[in-house]
């Protein structure tokens, strides 16, 4: 145990166990260094890594790129609104020309499935998938369990319920995949027209009524409904999706026991939680932004070891 | 070839107190003197130390922090295997107090300049100084020097010091090994 299996961060399910906590005892240490004083380590201070955004993205690309400045990397931003991708260049020829600047490590974020797990077979560099279309977003789901392991010490055996747009998520997918890796039970909740016909395949539950999911679960993860990846409609008004998969204080308060609620933001309060909710002490998603900054720490520190000189 | 004994149980033992005692020379009562164990090794060595300084020579409080300096190695991606971290436990401020970092042995110096760098994350010590059990002269990279040495070896590159602790190998001893 001391070299990941992978050499990209392209999703969960191409990671074994043994990856996952070599990740997370680095984030550990890393945790530590980001509440001291000085909060920065020159272990990366020969590496250069370029954020490509294509997709937009506020608190993922802070995280990683106060990730990167912790590890002291030289950092290339790029985001697709301000670039030529708008003129036509395709994905490998974008980032070619990024590459022949000397870059070692590449973090994207794309609207297409597969983009990173594509790109890493065409370019010489490690790539970290910053979220891919509705497909996989795994140092998301990493923080997520990483903070569940925090709360309760381990992961295994815990029962989580992933409430809301199963549908459109790519938190959902890398979660469902990260949760079974280590041992949890995992529960999807939502409308049926935002649950995929065939999830159950992969070993989740499913239920329609938030209240016994609630009742069910140790932890609830409760996505955003992405009304910017909706064609069409899939519930009648945002007001009914509220009452029926909103969690508020007092469904909190009527469960029979203290569930802990999660939130991989940005929070549309008032739709899928109140604002009483998440911020109250139930409430870890605070601590998910903290731990997010170490688990990419921990990522690119590992995968940049694997580039030898 | 089998290991050649530099140090056999006893003259651990006598090595430990005489490095105990040049501490408290220097040091007097460590009001203003903390100890800083280096991960992994030195950890041994410095909590002996603070033992010996404590129990045997009655000091009353003796602080001792260990530093783990993984995240400041110069050989980050030139070694072969992925530098595994250690935990860093340091609850106590450092600023103006007087450092004695404490490693078993010193080699070529680098180990020591990432603990010089990495202390300065925990802030200004007026002073640092190292105190190492085994000093392998000839084989410095960087002008380090100790301010304490248990013992002086001219060991040759291919050849290997080991460091034996009760805690974890059931004997003091230290071994120089042939390749």
């Amino acid at each position: 145990m001391s070299e990941l299996s992978v050499d990209h961060l392209l999703g969960i399910k191409y990671l074994n166990n043994n990856d996952i906590n070599l990740i997370f005892d680095t984030a550990d240490h890393f945790k530590k260094v980001i509440n001291r004083p000085i909060k920065k380590v020159p272990s990366l201070r020969d590496i250069t890594i370029a954020n490509l955004f294509f997709e937009n993205s506020t608190r993922t690309k802070l995280s990683f790129e106060l990730a990167q400045k912790r590890l002291s990397a030289d950092i290339i931003n790029f985001s697709s609104g301000q670039s030529s991708v708008s003129k036509g260049e395709t994905l490998v020829d974008t980032v070619n020309n990024i590459l022949s600047m000397k870059v070692d490590m590449v973090v994207m974020r794309h609207p297409n499935p597969g983009a990173a797990s594509f790109l890493s077979k065409h370019i010489d560099a490690r790539i970290i998938n910053a979220g891919d279309g509705a497909h996989e977003h795994p140092t998301q789901a990493l923080l997520d369990t990483y903070s569940i392991r925090e709360k309760y010490g381990e992961v295994k055996g815990k029962k989580v319920v992933i409430v809301g747009d199963i549908l459109h998520s790519r938190v959902a997918l890398s979660n469902i995949f990260a949760l079974q890796l280590q041992g949890a039970e995992v529960m999807v909740c939502g409308p049926k027209t935002l649950i995929p016909k065939h999830i159950i395949e992969l070993g989740v539950k499913v239920e329609v009524s938030l209240r016994k999911a609630l009742n069910w679960c140790d932890v609830a993860n409760m996505l955003r409904v992405q009304n910017e990846r909706m064609e069409i409609s899939y519930f009648p008004t945002t007001r009914e999706y509220t009452q029926q998969y909103g969690v508020t204080k007092s469904l909190l308060d009527s469960l029979n026991k203290e569930i802990t609620i999660m939130h991989p933001g940005p929070i549309n309060r008032g739709v899928e939680i109140t604002s009483e909710v998440a911020d109250s002490d139930q409430a870890i998603i605070l601590n998910q932004v903290e731990n997010g900054v170490a688990i990419r720490m921990a990522v690119m520190y590992l995968l940049a070891s694997k580039i030898k000189q | 070839m089998s290991p050649k004994v530099l140090l056999n149980n006893k003259e651990v033992n006598i090595i430990l107190h005489r490095l105990a005692c040049q501490l408290i020379e220097k040091h007097t009562d460590f009001s203003n003197t903390v100890l800083i164990g280096l991960q992994p090794r030195g950890t041994f060595l410095a909590e002996r130390i603070k033992a010996l300084l404590m129990e045997e020579y009655k000091l009353p409080e003796v602080q001792l922090g260990l530093l783990d300096i993984t995240f400041y190695r110069d050989d980050f991606r030139r070694s072969d295997k992925v530098l595994e971290a250690n935990s860093t436990e340091i609850d106590f401020l450092i600023e103006n107090k007087r450092v004695v970092f404490i490693d078993d042995v010193l080699y070529t110096g680098r180990s020591i300049r990432a603990a010089l760098t990495a202390i300065q994350s925990f802030g200004r010590p007026s002073e640092i100084e190292l105190l190492t059990l085994i000093d392998r002269r000839f084989s410095r990279h960087l002008p380090i020097q100790p301010n304490y040495r248990g013992r002086q070896v001219d060991a040759i590159n291919d050849e290997k010091v080991l460091v034996n602790w009760k805690e974890i190998s059931g004997e003091d001893a230290v071994y120089l090994i042939n390749n």
